[in-house]
């Protein structure tokens, strides 16, 4: 088989295990180190029971970050050696960053964080407890930032074929990076309420009548209901600012052939790229031009702009974007319901009471942050081909000269390890559930007086 | 601000400081966990939690060693890495399973224990070896034949025993009792590998190299470096010393096998070094020529020179803070 494509979708399978574990992590520091204060501020032990029982999920969570990240990193050479020989000089400051000033703050704190709260004043664990949440958020930033950079390059110069940085700031804060990272940051959030949501909903389920189960079930409701709204504006930003720098993009998200005025929204269609057009194609009047141009009459690029003069596409392949894309909205669209339900619920009921087809939906949900996340990344990533870095290299030119084979064993190895892993996850965050939060031996944390 | 030809020299050696961190600090606790066969259930618990706090900063050290190759010397990780291929995906696999059991031990169901306590081993146990069997490929030029992947089996498997007698060196410092007990007998074991694998590579990568040869045995430079050998001879016969004696009556010494296996992977290290100064691809690019344009090398640079004392202070502050015996690990 074929060399490009197999390393595109090992990378594209490692990326895809990996970002589902950040995503965790990212909002869970900030989620314990409240929980922490939370505890500090009120004694009441039902946030140190749910400390205590998320702090062991983060754990878990962190470490499968940690290790499929370091794949990533070592694949830049094994296989994409002319990403780094191309962008190496903006790409490589921006890694070795993130490196320096998240990777090693998140993993020595983590140690003092998780084993060091008998050995260390109660300040410094929260302090720990601060400077792994800040450390994963720092690691997010930097990754977004070279994310962001490729899709919108902005503030180097090519000479010889070789990028070159000319405006460090132009480069950080590269037109889509304020999105991009906004976009993201939301939708760990989103996945961590819903995962504390569902998982609490679980043990409601089983007759877990603890404190902790129905405070865990009521933060989660409420996190999900606080930031969807914010989430789908900033959705919309982020695509409006996709329509200004990448239209293409959003021309195959939107599967819009033509340019033109009164663009309808399609909600569901076949798009074919050999005919040129949708099949089955359901959709609402003028909608597209409404959302992207605040106006029914608004002129959106079509895909067939974006066609060389041999005929070949310079657009991203139409059906996987715009599949992703309506499973990523399709996905926030049953978050807002439910959180809202479920938010209306709690004010009526309270947490004890919710009703069981609602906590078996919220349990339904559990990992519905990853789904949407997956496809917004599917959606962003998908929709940059044939890129790699927009208008300066293609994926094409930067793989690597490795025997096909090759590729196709250590993806085959790598898909074994990633399903046995993804499937153990899973079953252990339930099984941690249904251990419940009992613990053997009292806490060693005391409130501050 | 920086001169051109100063810049590789400064990543060459902040990328040696990185993997000699990394071969000390990981080769802990992957040596732990290829001595995990050797122990009871309740020792590993124990040997578990004396590198709980510290393993995942341990591997990031290879992290940073891997991203100053890929920042500094772009071309060279290209061409390392390519021709590393199959090695470091087992590696990879290795260093995955292994990160994961651990967490997974402690936290899926009781009767899984069993099974990611063998993926730790085998984890830990693929990451030594082609660790080892990279370094040995590496020392052979990067070539592929019978002779060069022989070789590289064999340091394959040194690494792995070294790294065995470094992590039986932490076992004896961070335990006590029967376990500690146990630790010197692997140790006592382990070292003879040790003395094997490191006259071994000693004899041969001079050998396969005429250039490398000449570097060793030219007058003076033979006067200059024969205090390394000599030095690392004396280091084997006190650990060996030592090992017959250890564990003393008040626990005296039992610092020293860990810290003697330090100080013989840091002169191995140097050796090593030299050796293949100024090269980065051996015998192919120098340093110099691997490396990126010095406004890229400036920028990391000056970020290196704030963020990696800092780090180095907040990573000894964690090993003060977890001194002493290891106990059971608890999240309160």
């Amino acid at each position: 088989m074929d060399t490009l494509l197999l390393s595109r979708i090992q990378f594209g399978a490692n990326i895809s295990f990996h970002i589902l574990f950040p995503t965790i992590t990212i909002a869970l520091g900030w989620v314990l180190l409240f929980f922490k204060l939370r505890f500090q501020i009120t004694g009441a032990q039902k946030w140190m029971d749910l400390y205590l029982f998320w702090v062991k999920v983060f754990a878990l969570s962190f470490a499968l970050g940690v290790v499929s990240g370091i794949t990533m990193s070592f694949q830049f050479g094994t296989n994409w050696p002319g990403f780094m020989e191309t962008v190496g000089n903006i790409a490589g400051p921006l890694l070795a960053y993130e490196v320096l000033t998240a990777f090693f703050l998140e993993a020595v704190f983590l140690g003092i964080m998780l084993f060091g709260a008998a050995r260390v004043p109660v300040w410094v664990h929260t302090l720990a407890t601060f400077l792994v949440a800040f450390g994963t958020t720092m690691s997010a930033f930097w990754i977004i930032v070279l994310n962001s950079w490729m899709h919108t390059p902005a503030g180097y110069e090519l000479r010889d074929g070789v990028v070159h940085a000319i405006d460090w700031f132009a480069i950080v804060f590269n037109p889509s990076m304020p999105y991009r990272l906004a976009h993201m940051l939301l939708a760990s959030g989103l996945t961590v309420a819903f995962l504390i949501a569902g998982l609490s909903a679980y043990r409601a389920l089983r007759g877990d009548r603890d404190p902790a189960t129905a405070t865990g079930l009521r933060f989660g409701v409420i996190l999900g209901a606080l930031l969807i709204p914010v989430q789908i504006v900033a959705g919309d930003m982020h695509g409006l600012n996709t329509l200004e720098h990448q239209p293409q993009k959003v021309a195959a998200m939107e599967a819009n052939w033509e340019t033109r005025g009164n663009v309808p929204l399609v909600l569901f269609a076949l798009p074919d790229e050999t005919l040129r057009e949708n099949r089955f194609e359901l959709a609402i009047p003028s909608m597209a031009s409404v959302i992207l141009k605040h106006d029914p009459a608004g002129v959106v690029p079509g895909l067939n702009d974006f066609v060389a003069a041999d005929g070949s596409a310079l657009h991203p392949p139409v059906a996987p974007v715009f599949w992703s894309f309506r499973v990523m909205v399709g996905t926030g669209v049953a978050m807002l319901g439910l959180s809202w339900l479920g938010a209306a619920l709690l004010w009526r009921r309270g947490a004890d009471a919710l009703p069981r087809p609602y906590l078996h939906a919220l349990t339904a949900m559990t990992f519905a942050g990853w789904i949407a996340t997956l496809a917004g990344w599917y959606t962003t990533e998908i929709g940059r081909q044939p890129w790699l870095v927009q208008g300066v290299l293609t994926t094409e030119a930067a793989v690597g000269d490795v025997a096909g084979g090759m590729v196709l064993s250590s993806l085959l190895a790598y898909l074994a390890v990633y399903v046995l892993l993804l499937a153990a996850y899973i079953g252990a965050l339930f099984h941690l559930a249904r251990k419940g939060s009992v613990f053997p031996a009292a806490p060693a944390l005391q409130p501050a007086e | 601000m920086f001169d051109p030809q100063t810049l590789p020299l400064i990543f060459a050696s902040l990328m040696g400081l990185s993997i000699l961190l990394y071969v000390v600090l990981d080769g802990f606790d992957l040596g732990v966990g290829l001595l995990f066969p050797f122990a009871t259930e309740a020792e590993r618990d124990r040997m578990i939690a004396s590198i709980g706090p510290f393993w995942d900063a341990n591997e990031t050290w290879l992290v940073l060693a891997i991203g100053l190759l890929l920042v500094a010397f772009p071309a060279a990780h290209g061409a390392i890495l390519t021709a590393l291929y199959l090695p470091v995906a087992v590696m990879l696999i290795g260093l995955i399973l292994r990160g994961v059991a651990f967490e997974f031990r402690a936290k899926a169901p009781v009767a899984h224990k069993r099974p990611w306590d063998a993926a730790f081993w085998a984890g830990s146990l693929m990451t030594a070896l082609s660790q080892g069997f990279m370094l040995g490929l590496y020392i052979m030029g990067l070539r592929w034949g019978w002779a060069e992947i022989a070789f590289a089996s064999l340091t394959a498997v040194a690494l792995a025993v070294a790294y065995s007698f470094i992590g039986a060196g932490w076992t004896i410092l961070k335990t006590d009792g029967a376990l500690q007990i146990k630790a010197v007998t692997w140790a006592r074991g382990g070292i003879w590998g040790v003395v094997l694998g490191m006259g071994a590579v000693s004899v041969a990568t001079p050998l396969v190299s005429p250039r490398i040869f000449d570097k060793w045995f030219r007058f003076p430079e033979i006067v200059a470096l024969a205090p390394l050998p000599m030095m690392s001879g004396l280091l084997v016969a006190l650990l060996w010393l030592s090992l017959r004696r250890l564990p003393t009556r008040d626990d005296s010494f039992a610092w020293f096998p860990f810290a003697g296996a330090v100080t013989l992977m840091v002169l191995g290290f140097f050796g090593m070094a030299y050796s293949f100064y100024p090269y980065i691809v051996p015998d192919r690019l120098t340093i110099w020529q691997a490396a990126s344009s010095t406004e890229a090398l400036t920028i990391i640079l000056v970020g290196t020179l704030f963020v990696l004392p800092v780090i180095l202070c907040y990573t000894v502050l964690a090993y003060v803070i977890f001194r002493g015996k290891a106990t059971k690990l608890s999240y309160v």
